[in-house]
């Protein structure tokens, strides 16, 4: 967003500094003076409650480093050592594991919240790819720090996920055994992945500097979706909402904390507790909470599709079900941003969102069990279909059909109309 | 300005031999940088402990009839299951159009040791350890996601693509068997 800088160096050190790195005009230009619409609701915190969480993990991560062994024989005790041992260790490491679920529940809200007021219309189309992509390594690194504790399930994980590219035609055992190190999961895995797990946390953080970069181009999306057209549509970050996310980070922390202090494991596995053993499967392996709906959609697929096998199948479905949202800025053609303003999306837009719970419910399921009567099988299959629908399908036609409400003719007059209508129903 | 001479020469009778350097440095950096990049990631493969372990023995003499045991070869779980007489039969008497990858039980053991099934005990579908004498084909089945083998540990039902895949091996004596 272009606009004048308003910094004035206050004396000659400043003025000195200034003009070989302005890095303290850069800071107020965007941390304190940048315009931001007026009429952000709550939903708009969560990316100031991610990047708080960044820092969390990143600190309590650079911490459990400190103390914990990579090593096949020593991992899963070196982590149990953290918890009874090392001083306040058992606080630092259900922090880092209680905040691994956090992150990803402000970072679900917060696609939600982009999907919803559609964020993601130009022009921020590279702003919602980029965090797509965070989006992306975030699973990554979360799926390769659930494998170092080293239990059952952390084994299982990285041998069912590690196996996910034995799929590909020709090139997938190779690769597999690239990823791996050996023929099995084993220590060179353990290994690699401590390390990649240490190192894509600051290759995430990189990427939320080019995020909020892209960000600070448009300039915030706001729940009515129209453009910012004067002054009068915005306020400067600081105060309001340096203070807003505050507040927002602070009611975030109190579940948080409850999580943490109460019941840090009950996110978890029970057979986490149980150290790894390559030659038994646990009876019911699950992933974390937050994989769950990708998950269902791998299972899914346990039917060939003409020359495609079931095994690739899932894998193409499943990575589909990501690489989709990096699409979605043209695949949805409707003009109209806010999805308050869309009638007919609305109804598709929460049936999403309960299909992806729904989901979620399904991957956590027995292969062979029932829900609601029906084989968790079928039912995952029309969750997958709609998940899919919903973006090749129902957004490009949509915009084809559907006839919007008529928009505010700008932020402040949205504002001022909303204010009106309420203090018209305080005085009746 | 040197931009403003290096445009001034493409657009000379020298832009043809100017183009050429470009490219054949280019590629000549681009080869350095693979050449350079190959052998960082070549560490990550198999390294010399893990393939000395490629190649064991194991004597199977004590395992009784509809008994089977998992042992380990090149880390990886392997089934050794000493077969009844009627899961060889239930095997034998499968139609082929039944299977998703048919092979014969003849194809599945060694003749003369039709009783041994020697299988790498990962799910061909993402890699779990399949539950023995579990399913609806009284062969294997795998808890994670489903899939169901029969008693020649062929794919029946479920995600996975292929039948359990059986090792290299032979077996030495009547009771040693050498796996890889």
């Amino acid at each position: 967003m272009a606009h004048e800088s308003s910094y004035v160096p206050g004396n000659a050190v400043e003025k000195w500094v200034d003009e070989r790195l302005p890095i303290v005009r850069f800071a107020k230009e965007h941390l304190v003076d940048f315009p931001t619409p007026k009429n952000l609701n709550y939903w708009w915190t969560f990316g100031g409650i991610l990047a708080f969480m960044l820092v969390v993990q990143i600190v309590t991560g650079i911490i459990l480093a400190m103390h914990y062994t990579p090593h096949v024989a020593m991992a899963f005790d070196s982590v149990e050592h953290i918890r009874r041992d090392v001083n306040g260790g058992r606080i630092i490491q259900a922090v880092h594991a209680v905040g691994a679920s956090m992150f990803f529940f402000a970072v679900y809200i917060h696609m939600f919240r982009g999907l919803y007021f559609g964020s993601y219309k130009a022009p921020r189309e590279i702003l919602w790819i980029l965090g797509v992509l965070l989006f992306v390594l975030m699973v990554t690194t979360a799926f390769m720090g659930y494998v170092l504790p080293w239990g059952q399930m952390s084994f299982w994980a990285a041998t069912v996920i590690t196996n996910i590219v034995a799929a590909i035609p020709v090139v997938g055992d190779p690769i597999l055994q690239l990823l791996r190190g050996g023929f099995a999961v084993d220590n060179a895995t353990l290994n690699r992945f401590f390390s990649l797990h240490y190192l894509l946390p600051f290759v995430i953080a990189a990427v939320v500097g080019l995020h909020v970069w892209a960000l600070h181009i448009p300039g915030n999306n706001n729940p009515v979706g129209v453009d910012v057209k004067s002054t009068r549509d915005t306020v400067p970050f600081h105060p309001y909402y340096t203070m807003k996310d505050l507040f927002a980070i602070v009611v975030f922390c109190i579940p948080f904390a409850w999580f943490v202090f109460f019941a840090p494991d009950l996110l978890g596995h029970a057979d986490n507790y149980i150290m790894a053993n390559s030659q038994v499967t646990p009876a019911h392996i699950v992933p974390e909470w937050y994989f769950l709906p990708f998950y269902a959609i791998l299972r899914a697929i346990d039917f060939n599709i003409l020359f495609i096998d079931s095994k690739l199948g899932g894998v193409i479905f499943f990575a589909g079900s990501l690489l989709v949202l990096f699409f979605v800025p043209w695949l949805d053609t409707s003009k109209v941003r806010s999805g308050s303003f869309r009638p007919v999306f609305k109804w598709f837009y929460w049936l999403f969102i309960v299909n992806f719970v729904m989901l979620a419910y399904l991957g956590a399921s027995a292969a062979d069990g029932n829900v609601l009567g029906i084989p968790v099988a079928d039912f995952s299959k029309i969750c997958t279909v709609y998940y899919f629908a919903y973006f090749i399908v129902i957004l490009p036609l949509l915009g084809r059909f559907e006839v919007p409400r008529p928009l505010p003719p700008s932020i402040s007059e949205s504002v001022l109309k909303h204010d009106a209508a309420h203090a018209a129903q305080a005085t009746h | 300005m040197a931009t403003q001479s290096n445009s001034a020469h493409q657009e000379g009778p020298a832009a043809g031999r100017r183009d050429f350097l470009y490219v054949a440095a280019g590629a000549v950096g681009a080869v350095g940088v693979a050449g350079i990049a190959w052998p960082l990631i070549n560490t990550l493969n198999p390294d010399a402990s893990v393939l000395a372990l490629a190649s064991i023995e194991f004597d199977i003499s004590n395992i009784a009839e509809g008994e089977s045991v998992t042992i380990k070869w090149r880390g990886l779980p392997v089934f050794i299951r000493h077969r009844t007489a009627a899961e060889i039969e239930a095997a034998k008497a499968v139609p082929m159009g039944d299977l998703k990858d048919p092979e014969t039980d003849e194809q599945r053991t060694k003749p003369g040791y039709e009783q041994w099934l020697i299988m790498i005990a990962n799910c061909t579908h993402l890699g779990c350890i399949p539950v023995g004498e579990a399913g609806e084909f009284g062969g294997w089945f795998c808890p994670c996601h489903g899939s169901d083998y029969d008693t020649a540990g062929r794919i029946r039902k479920g995600p996975a693509p292929t039948n359990l895949v059986l090792p290299p091996y032979e077996f030495v004596t009547d009771t040693l068997v050498q796996i890889g």
